[in-house]
């Protein structure tokens, strides 16, 4: 029974971190810019669905895939936040709320458009296979996806600690006004913060589809998703994004053992409640 | 009420009127179709404006209002359908228990210091958890769903909700109406007052005495209340009940659209909200009809960019920018 | 003498031509009332999440006019999107009543199904339900309502009856067995059927638990493990369509490999994906299902025309949807022609009283009771044999004999 339950808890830990990834984004966008991107599940949608077409056609593994998507998805969010989201950056958040919404409306139904309703999976040559390691089999394509994740991570953390222009951003985060009196260029590092969550997202998308079936319906929950690990983790915290997806995973895997499966969501949701009342900052945020 | 009439540009009297006049005989001449999109628009402005009261007026953005439009409609089915109890009187107990609902969540949400975009999730929250509780008991019919019976002998029982379309077209339009009543003369009270300097400067409200917790609490307790009945309303006229769509976070967020659109904090915003956007739907889908576009999706896609053009064009609202068009004053 | 005579043939070819044209003018309204065709909307949720499906039955829905026409029936059809939302729904199906259609056919979501009832029994338009199990749907007293579908529990008590003769005929025996459902509508209705109705088909098996899903759930490695973890030879399954990849997929992984997977009656084990995705180890399946009848003329001429209409889209693979859609159609131009009018009560009746023996899915005439409720819709036994659902029971419907327990993942072709 240990060996079961410790088996739960290491799937749960490993897809943890490839949402943790996804969060990742959203966290680093609203600790900067204060913007709340609803349209967050859609965009990851769209970069499953890039390396998706990416493995059709020119049979390239998802994983790799993932360097050039978040590329493209730098650029993507580079010219969003200077065309569409800029005017919108300090307004009320109701006002945001409404243009991601219809945004995230246009995306899925494009998507609808263009790939069908049906969803597709990517037929990965080991998609099935897994390790077995005493008692306990990990998935192939979950742990090469936690690698890739952490590594995604391990890239922007040293990012935002190591090179000047992290730290800029990271002073935007920490005192807006104190960084344009010492001479940052807010708008530029808005929008390169931007990019640079979206890249997150891109690369997210790109390892997501290794483990989901990409299809236009799963953007709402991977917004909710990555929302409810935000918060849990810290809204403007790297570490927490990937300790609150881990945290996720790992308690809806053990309560859909251990209760109900269909149960899942509801622990989840519980556990936000309950970050947001006693420590409402997140596991890691700063007061 | 007088005052509020008093106080009216005689313009506005004259348009309200009109309105009036034309909405309360529409059906003589309306087919049944425009019927229930109107139902509708008096549906989303009566929501509107429940919702309007929590946002607009005490500044707190709640994503999860689907919560209690679908407590109040599974109480009041449940009663009627396992009680006998009509929906009028089974109202009570639906805003009580949905008040109660949305007191615990205030509760929780403002002595513990959560706001924005916290208390935003934190209601999203409590209506998923509330979702998926509802897809579990079976008493309301799990995720099967509860359905309420179609007896043609108590076809014509308007005590207990059953009847044509008339019926729910002019209880609809009761209860918009009600609620604009309602909403002008909070906005003229103390406690209307109270909310406005809560929403935009909670510290120095603070400062000058006004209990800031218990100004939301009152908030959070005549909108939920409202917001019930209208899910009274939808279990009635709908006459079937799933966990998956009443509770949706889909339909939260469309119950906001109204609002938002038409106007944040003004009395008639969510009904000119409403105006736009439930025909705005049924245009695109006849007019893609009319032109031969068969693809599913197309329509949604010119919904979601006309949001998104009304609210960078219009970020006030529409409301607020006709009204000066028409040549009223600032409302509040 | 010539001139008169010719004058009053003249007059005479006058009359004579005047009465001719008239009624040849005439006859052309009369030849129209005979063959009018009875205009139909199909509501389909064909975008929104219910979005695979819609699209699926509006397929069946375009090519079966044609097949309708061969068949002696004229329809003309509208096509409708209600975006699997309620609200829009119930506006549509007033809105193409007031476009003049007779009669409506949908809707595949049973809120929708009862949002449209609400607005047909009233204006007395007859609706053909197509597809949905809830079986609340007849059991609410609408007039203007019939069902061309199996309810929920009819599924399950023909699921499980199947189970039993697919053990007898395979010589098959296991001990034990866990029921996956999702946790939405259909799979309730499936699970309330299945808790029903186990304890009196006297299985040979024990069921040791019954585990519901999310149905938004990414992947299922919570419960397969938790199925595996109970380790029974028998997996009964309620999917819907692409969560049956997830499930083969998370037992492959984790190497569990039961005698095999049955479902009692639910999509997902024959959808496109499924056999692009799993390949090899997509076959051996098993799903107990109502089935287009390959020996049917008129199931023949309706994968005849769906082909050409729809080159990347396989009819073996899609004609439940595609054969219940236009069975509904069929119903509905049916009782047009023995009402003779398209007045909604008289249409209403004639539908009531349906008697075909000439359809699509497999099965004795297609009749409904004083409910609206098709009460004999058999189910048969499906199985996946290469990458192809083959009708393997009952013996004089089967393509192929059935193969149980099922090959092990490893070594699959």
């Amino acid at each position: 029974m240990v060996s079961i339950l410790a088996n739960v808890a290491v799937q749960g830990i490993l897809t943890g971190l490839v949402y943790g990834l996804m969060a990742l984004g959203l966290s680093v966008i609203f600790g900067v810019v204060r913007v709340v991107n609803f349209a967050h599940g859609e965009f990851t949608v769209i970069a499953m669905y890039a390396a998706f077409v990416l493995f059709t056609a020119l049979k390239l593994d998802p994983i790799i895939a993932m360097l050039p998507i978040a590329i493209v998805f730098f650029g993507i969010g580079y010219l969003l936040q200077m065309v569409l989201i800029n005017p919108f950056v300090g307004r009320a958040e109701h006002e945001q709320f409404i243009l991601l919404v219809g945004l995230a409306i246009v995306i899925v139904n494009a998507l609808l458009m263009i790939f069908g309703p049906d969803a597709h999976p990517t037929n990965l040559s080991y998609a099935f296979d897994s390790y077995l390691v005493g008692s306990l089999i990990f998935d192939k394509v979950r742990v090469y996806a936690a690698i890739a994740a952490l590594g995604v991570a391990s890239a922007l953390f040293l990012f935002f600690r190591f090179t000047q222009t992290g730290t800029a951003i990271r002073a935007c985060a920490d005192n807006l006004v104190g960084a344009a009196v010492v001479g940052l260029n807010i708008n530029r590092l808005y929008a390169l913060t931007f990019g640079l969550g979206l890249a997150c997202v891109g690369a997210a998308g790109a390892l997501m589809v290794t483990i989901a079936d990409v299809a236009p319906s799963l953007a709402p929950a991977y917004t909710l998703l990555a929302f409810t690990i935000v918060i849990i983790g810290g809204l403007g915290s790297m570490a927490g994004a990937l300790i609150g997806g881990i945290l996720i995973g790992v308690s809806e895997a053990l309560a859909g053992f251990l209760v109900a499966p269909s149960m899942k969501s509801m622990f989840s949701f519980g556990l936000l409640i309950a970050v947001l009342i006693l420590r409402p900052q997140g596991l890691m945020g700063r007061t | 009420m007088r005052s509020l009439w008093a106080d009216l540009p005689a313009r506005g009297r004259v348009l309200l009127g009109l309105l009036l006049g034309a909405l309360l005989s529409a059906p003589l001449v309306a087919d049944r179709y425009l019927i229930s999109v109107l139902i509708l628009v008096f549906y989303f402005a009566y929501l509107g404006e429940a919702w309007n009261i929590m946002m607009g007026f005490a500044g707190q953005l709640s994503l999860g209002h689907a919560l209690y439009v679908g407590l109040g409609a599974y109480v009041t089915a449940a009663l009627w359908l396992y009680a006998g109890i009509g929906p009028w009187l089974g109202v009570f107990l639906a805003v009580m228990i949905a008040a109660l609902f949305g007191l615990a969540i205030g509760w929780l949400g403002w002595r513990f210091g959560i706001e924005g975009v916290y208390f935003a999730l934190l209601t999203i929250a409590f209506a998923e958890f509330t979702r998926i509780a509802f897809d579990h008991l079976d008493a309301f019919g799990g995720s099967g769903g509860l359905f309420l019976p179609v007896n043609t002998a108590q076809a014509t029982e308007w005590w207990n909700l059953r009847g044509g379309p008339l019926l729910f077209y002019y209880l609809a339009l009761a209860l918009a109406a009600c609620a604009v009543l309602l909403v002008a003369r909070l906005g003229r009270s103390g406690l209307g007052y109270q909310w406005l300097a809560v929403r935009e400067d909670p510290q120095a409200a603070s400062a000058l005495g006004i209990n800031v917790f218990r100004a939301r609490m009152t908030a959070m307790l005549i909108s939920s209340s409202m917001t019930a009945v209208g899910g009274v309303f939808y279990a009635f006229y709908y006459r079937s009940l799933f966990p998956a769509q009443v509770f949706d976070i889909g339909r939260s967020i469309e119950l906001i659209l109204a609002p938002v659109i038409g106007g944040l904090g003004t009395v008639f915003g969510p009904v000119v909200g409403a105006f736009i956007l439930t025909p705005l739907g049924e245009t695109l889908i006849a007019v893609m009809d009319r032109v031969g576009v068969d693809a599913p999706g197309a329509k949604a896609i010119f919904y979601g960019l006309s949001l998104m053009t009304i609210i960078y064009v219009q970020p006030n609202g529409v409301w607020p920018w006709l009204a000066r068009a028409l040549g009223f004053k600032e409302q509040a | 003498m010539s001139t008169t005579y010719r004058a009053v043939l003249t007059r005479r070819r006058l009359v004579t031509g005047a009465a001719a044209s008239t009624t040849l003018l005439c006859a052309p309204a009369t030849i129209k009332a005979q063959t009018q065709a009875l205009k139909i909307a199909v509501l389909l949720p064909r975008s929104g999440y219910l979005a695979p499906a819609g699209q699926s039955c509006d397929r069946g829905a375009r090519v079966a006019p044609k097949v309708l026409a061969d068949f002696g029936h004229k329809v003309e059809l509208v096509h409708i999107d209600f975006e699997s939302n309620v609200d829009i729904a119930r506006t549509q199906a007033e809105r193409v009543i007031n476009d003049g259609v007779h009669c409506i056919v949908g809707a595949f979501d049973s809120a929708a199904s009862i949002a449209i009832a609400q607005v047909c029994e009233p204006r007395q338009v007859p609706f053909v339900v197509n597809i949905g199990a809830a079986p609340q749907l007849t059991e609410q007293g609408y007039k203007f309502l019939v069902r061309n579908f199996p309810t929920g529990v009819m599924l399950v008590g023909n699921g499980l009856k199947l189970i039993k003769d697919l053990l007898a005929a395979t010589h098959a025996s296991p001990k034990s067995a866990v029921f996956l459902h999702a946790n939405d509508t259909f799979g309730t209705a499936q699970r309330q059927g299945m808790d029903r109705m186990f304890p009196a088909t006297e299985m040979p098996f024990q069921l040791l638990e019954s585990i519901a899903y999310d149905p938004k759930a990414q992947d299922l490695s919570v419960e397969v493990t938790k199925i595996r973890s109970l380790q029974p030879d028998l997996v009964l399954v309620v999917t819907r369509a692409a969560d049956a990849i997830k499930l083969v997929r998370d037992m492959v992984r984790q190497r569990f490999e039961p005698m095999g997977i049955v479902s009692p009656g639910s999509p997902g084990l024959y959808d496109e994906e499924f056999y692009q995705a799993l390949g090899p180890l997509a076959d051996f399946h098993i799903y107990n299902i109502p089935w287009a009848n390959p020996k049917s003329q008129m199931t023949q001429a309706l994968e005849a025309a769906f082909k050409p209409a729809n080159p990347s889209y396989r009819f073996a693979v899609e004609c439940f949807n595609v054969g219940f859609t236009f069975e509904a159609l069929l119903i509905a131009a049916d009782g047009f022609k023995r009402a003779g009018t398209t007045n909604g009560p008289e249409l209403m009746a004639a539908i009531r009283q349906t008697n075909l023996t000439e359809h699509v899915m497999i099965g004795d005439a297609i009749r409904f009771d004083t409910k609206g409720q098709n009460v004999s819709i058999p189910s048969a036994v499906m199985q996946n044999r290469n990458r192809t659902p083959a009708i393997v029971l009952p013996a004089s419907v089967a393509t192929m004999a059935p193969v149980f327990p099922m090959p092990g993942w490893q070594g699959r072709t």
